[in-house]
């Protein structure tokens, strides 16, 4: 099955639509899929009052969500699906793919902060920029992306992967401050550069800057040069410096570090 | 109460332990909100009717020992944003929404423990410069009766009076500071060590002179135990024992449990005595919190063992002591106490977020969040600990289930402690899941006792209320007790203590909580939202005395940070204020 969403209008106050998932519309009509209700702020109206809906049933396979249009005041798109995909040829709000386990979410435009968040599973991919906290933890916790992938082809913000303990965050452009922190386990690769505490209170995990990280975090030391170094699914080609860390909070903490020699 | 709530319940299994009733069928009449011998026949006509066939009818749940309300509970809110996003309550036509898993808002907290067949809860403990705190969020709650235990453990005046011997100021501050504060009873936390952690220390002994004041340990325990005595307090003196969370405290708890022995305990609450068949003033002059916490053996983190059998042979061959359990049920706490310095021994081991905190010249705390891991095998023996404190020893009437509230867990996990109290299946499937620590480490595998619903009456509303003493009202279903009802969908013919999941899910969703005569609770759904009591208590004392004293208070107060006509609680910030009068003239205890 297959449900086109397209944006009726510009959006006021931020839509809460975590009904916007594969697993949700699988197997209901479009007349229940228009009925579905979501917040904008105190209230919950029908989706049909923000989206055209059209449904296309045939294909057994998985289901699959099309929104056609901006929907960048649109928040939760994809929040915790297990299965399916979602593409949106637009841009998308806060939240998106939060805490997804499964499925695939593509975004043609940019997404905003928290894309990702504490996700354990599946494939978001992003063709524009990020905001912050991609794939991170919720504040408060320290656990954030436990699984999954994060292929983000612009820019992202601050605190990117924070918490990260498993999975695979490729940043294609730059990531500003506290990039991995508190990272315990997973991968972050970023093509670009780095502003300030990237790696901080890292314990595990491995975080590759390929371009100028403005300012390296003081609790890292050296551990030799490498050519190549191979990442899980990740190929970085050059010579690396590797620095562990971070020991300005932990005794022994096997956080790596890996930064492109220019 | 907007109407007359006269109510019948029909039929029912009633367990009512202060009346020696073991689930006789009967039925139960209930006007303007009070249980009452039977009910005239145009009463009769309008009462609500419950048939409670096939079911199990017990008083209202009893509370005695919970961190609900204050600064501390907020602290905890307001540093766990995590706790909350995922725990949500949706509002409703009659409930507020709320959210918070082990530290709920005050709203949901109110609805969680309505649902679960609970109507009284005590806050375990209020700094006194906290009160108004605690009373605004204990306004706030919906439904539950409540009060809350002032900390005196580490009072400058208390540890003042009680160096230079002057124990009728002592008593007459701690009377003036209950009125003053709206405080139910007297806590006591790490007494004397507390203090000490205002310099990064602790006390190591019952014996140990603390800081500047030089009292020791086992003289504010024995000084405070006086005092409850001499203001008649409904309560005993109300211990969070010295040592608490190290390997090898239960030695600690023991000699600590053995310092009041001698007194006699005097509940001098002037009530009105209801009809109870056994006593309902308390025997005990000592009432120790959380147990488990308590009932170490071991002397480091690789040799810990439980020490429960060791309190437990105590606790069997004294009558004046009565100890909550503090049980871990295991998954998320947060951690929250007076004792500063356990917790920031917490912090040492965890290396989780933080939070401590010094009340000026009264106490001190710290919160820290927690996660018990069947995986742990330290965490493992502490479930086993907090079971066998409950299953060793013997007498019901000693014992009081709780999880210390969020600290050994959440208050939502105590049908998880019911199924485990009365099945031993229950226990050795948990066992088999968790480190074999549990039972290698403690006695817990070879105890063969499974719990009665009378016992379970008895360890989780009769014996909490008569050992706050609030039972002349709580606790039990005789004439003249509020009519607080809780109905569980449990035949007591077909129990089966194999079946631990059936049990599980009764008494986490009753069939109804009924509170003062009105349905308030549904299956777990809230159906009214009634707002409760405060209880506090009024103790009189000589006036000389009182006004000696105020003197020393007087000049003393410079020190605090607020200004003297600031620090008691006005009446006007309790809802439904109920004030229970101690010790007045006439019995008056004063010694010279």
């Amino acid at each position: 099955m297959e449900a086109t969403l397209t944006p009726r209008g510009r959006i006021g106050i931020m839509v809460e639509a975590e009904v916007i998932s594969p697993d949700v519309f699988q197997g209901l009509g479009i007349g229940e899929i228009e009925e579905l209700e979501v917040w904008q702020g105190p209230e919950k109206h029908p989706l049909a009052e923000f989206f055209d809906v059209e449904v296309r049933a045939e294909g057994s396979g998985e289901t699959r969500i099309v929104i056609e249009g901006d929907v960048s005041r649109v928040k939760r798109i994809g929040q915790s699906m297990k299965s399916g995909s979602i593409e949106v040829h637009g841009s998308a709000g806060m939240h998106t793919g939060t805490g997804m386990s499964g499925g695939e979410i593509t975004v043609e435009g940019d997404v905003g902060s928290w894309a990702g968040m504490e996700m354990s599973g599946g494939l978001l991919t992003v063709l524009g920029d990020a905001g912050d906290h991609v794939g991170s933890a919720y504040r408060g916790s320290w656990q954030g992306m436990t699984n999954g992938r994060i292929v983000i082809d612009g820019n992202a913000k601050s605190q990117l992967g924070g918490g990260i303990t498993g999975g695979e965050i490729i940043v294609g452009g730059d990531v500003e401050n506290f990039c991995a922190i508190r990272q315990s386990g997973g991968t972050i690769v970023v093509r670009g550069s780095a502003v300030r505490g990237a790696g901080a209170e890292m314990s595990g995990g491995t975080l590759a800057v390929e371009g100028k990280v403005e300012q390296i975090s003081p609790g890292f030391l050296p551990a030799g040069q490498e050519e190549n170094p191979k990442l899980a699914d990740v190929e970085l080609i050059g010579r690396f410096e590797r620095l562990t860390g971070d020991y300005a909070a932990f005794k022994n903490p096997k956080g790596s570090l890996l930064l492109k020699e220019v | 109460m907007t109407r007359s709530a006269n109510m019948i319940i029909k039929n029912g299994y009633v367990f009512d332990p202060l009346n020696d009733l073991d689930g006789e069928v009967m039925d139960l009449f209930i006007r303007d909100g009070r249980v009452v011998g039977d009910l005239r026949a145009g009463e009769r006509r309008d009462a609500k009717v419950i048939d409670a066939s096939g079911k199990t009818v017990m008083p209202g749940g009893v509370d005695s020992h919970a961190h609900v309300a204050g600064a501390k509970v907020n602290a905890g809110r307001l540093m766990r944003p995590e706790d909350h996003y995922r725990s949500v309550r949706e509002k409703t036509r009659l409930t507020h929404s709320g959210s918070g898993y082990t530290i709920p808002s005050v709203y949901k907290q109110g609805y969680d423990y309505a649902a679960m067949g609970y109507t009284t809860v005590f806050e375990a403990a209020m700094p006194p410069l906290e009160a108004r705190h605690t009373h605004e969020e204990m306004r706030a709650t919906p439904i539950l009766d409540m009060g809350a235990y002032l900390v005196l453990g580490n009072n400058w005046f208390i540890m003042r009076y009680l160096k230079e011997g002057e124990i009728e100021k002592a008593a007459a501050y701690a009377a003036w500071m209950l009125r003053t504060h709206k405080g139910y009873g007297i806590k006591c936390v790490n007494p004397a060590g507390v203090e000490n952690w205002g310099w990064a220390k602790n006390v190591a002994g019952l014996d140990e002179p603390n800081i500047h004041f030089e009292v020791t340990p086992r003289e504010v325990i024995r000084g405070l135990a006086e005092v409850n005595e001499m203001l008649g307090l409904p309560m005993s003196l109300h211990l969070h024992a010295n040592n608490l969370g190290h390997p090898g405290n239960w030695e600690t708890a023991r000699d600590s449990l053995m310092i009041p022995s001698g007194l006699a305990p005097a509940n001098r609450s002037e009530v009105d005595e209801p009809e109870t068949k056994l006593d309902c003033r308390r025997r005990q002059t000592v009432y120790l919190a959380h147990a488990q916490f308590n009932a170490y053996g071991g002397t480091s983190w690789r040799d810990f063992c439980s020490g429960a059998p060791e309190l437990a042979r105590y606790l069997n061959q004294t009558e004046d002591v009565v100890i909550d359990s503090g049980s871990v049920p295991f998954g998320p706490a947060t951690t929250m106490t007076g004792d500063g310095p356990a917790q920031h021994d917490l912090y040492v081991i965890t290396g989780q977020k933080w939070s401590n905190t010094d009340v000026e010249m009264e106490c001190g705390s710290g919160v820290l969040p927690f996660l018990y891991l069947k995986t742990s095998p330290v965490h493992s023996v502490q479930w086993a600990i907090g079971l066998e404190v409950l299953l060793l020893i013997d007498d019901p009437w000693k014992t009081i289930m709780t999880t210390d509230h969020p600290n050994g867990g959440v208050f939502t996990r105590y049908p998880d402690l019911i199924a485990w109290l009365m099945s031993k299946r229950a226990r050795d499937e948990t066992a088999r899941e968790c480190h074999k620590w549990a039972y290698d480490r403690s006695s817990l595998g070879g105890v063969d006792r499974e719990i009665s619903l009378y016992e379970v009456a008895v360890i989780t509303r009769a014996n909490p209320a008569r050992t706050i003493g609030i039972a002349h009202r709580k606790g039990h279903l005789g004439p003249g007790a509020d009519g607080d009802v809780t109905i569980y969908d449990l035949d007591p013919a077909g129990l089966d203590s194999n079946d631990p999941s059936s049990i599980r899910s009764a008494f986490g969703r009753p069939e109804y909580t009924v509170k003062d005569g009105r349905i308030v609770a549904r299956r777990g759904e809230i159906v009214a939202v009634p707002e409760g009591r405060r209880f506090y208590t009024t103790p009189y004392v000589d006036e000389d005395q009182e006004l000696e004293m105020m003197a020393d208070v007087k000049e003393w107060f410079k020190y605090y940070t607020v200004g003297f006509a600031n620090y008691p609680v006005p009446e006007r910030y309790l809802k439904n204020p109920t004030p229970i009068a101690v010790n007045r003239p006439l019995e008056a205890v004063v010694r010279r």
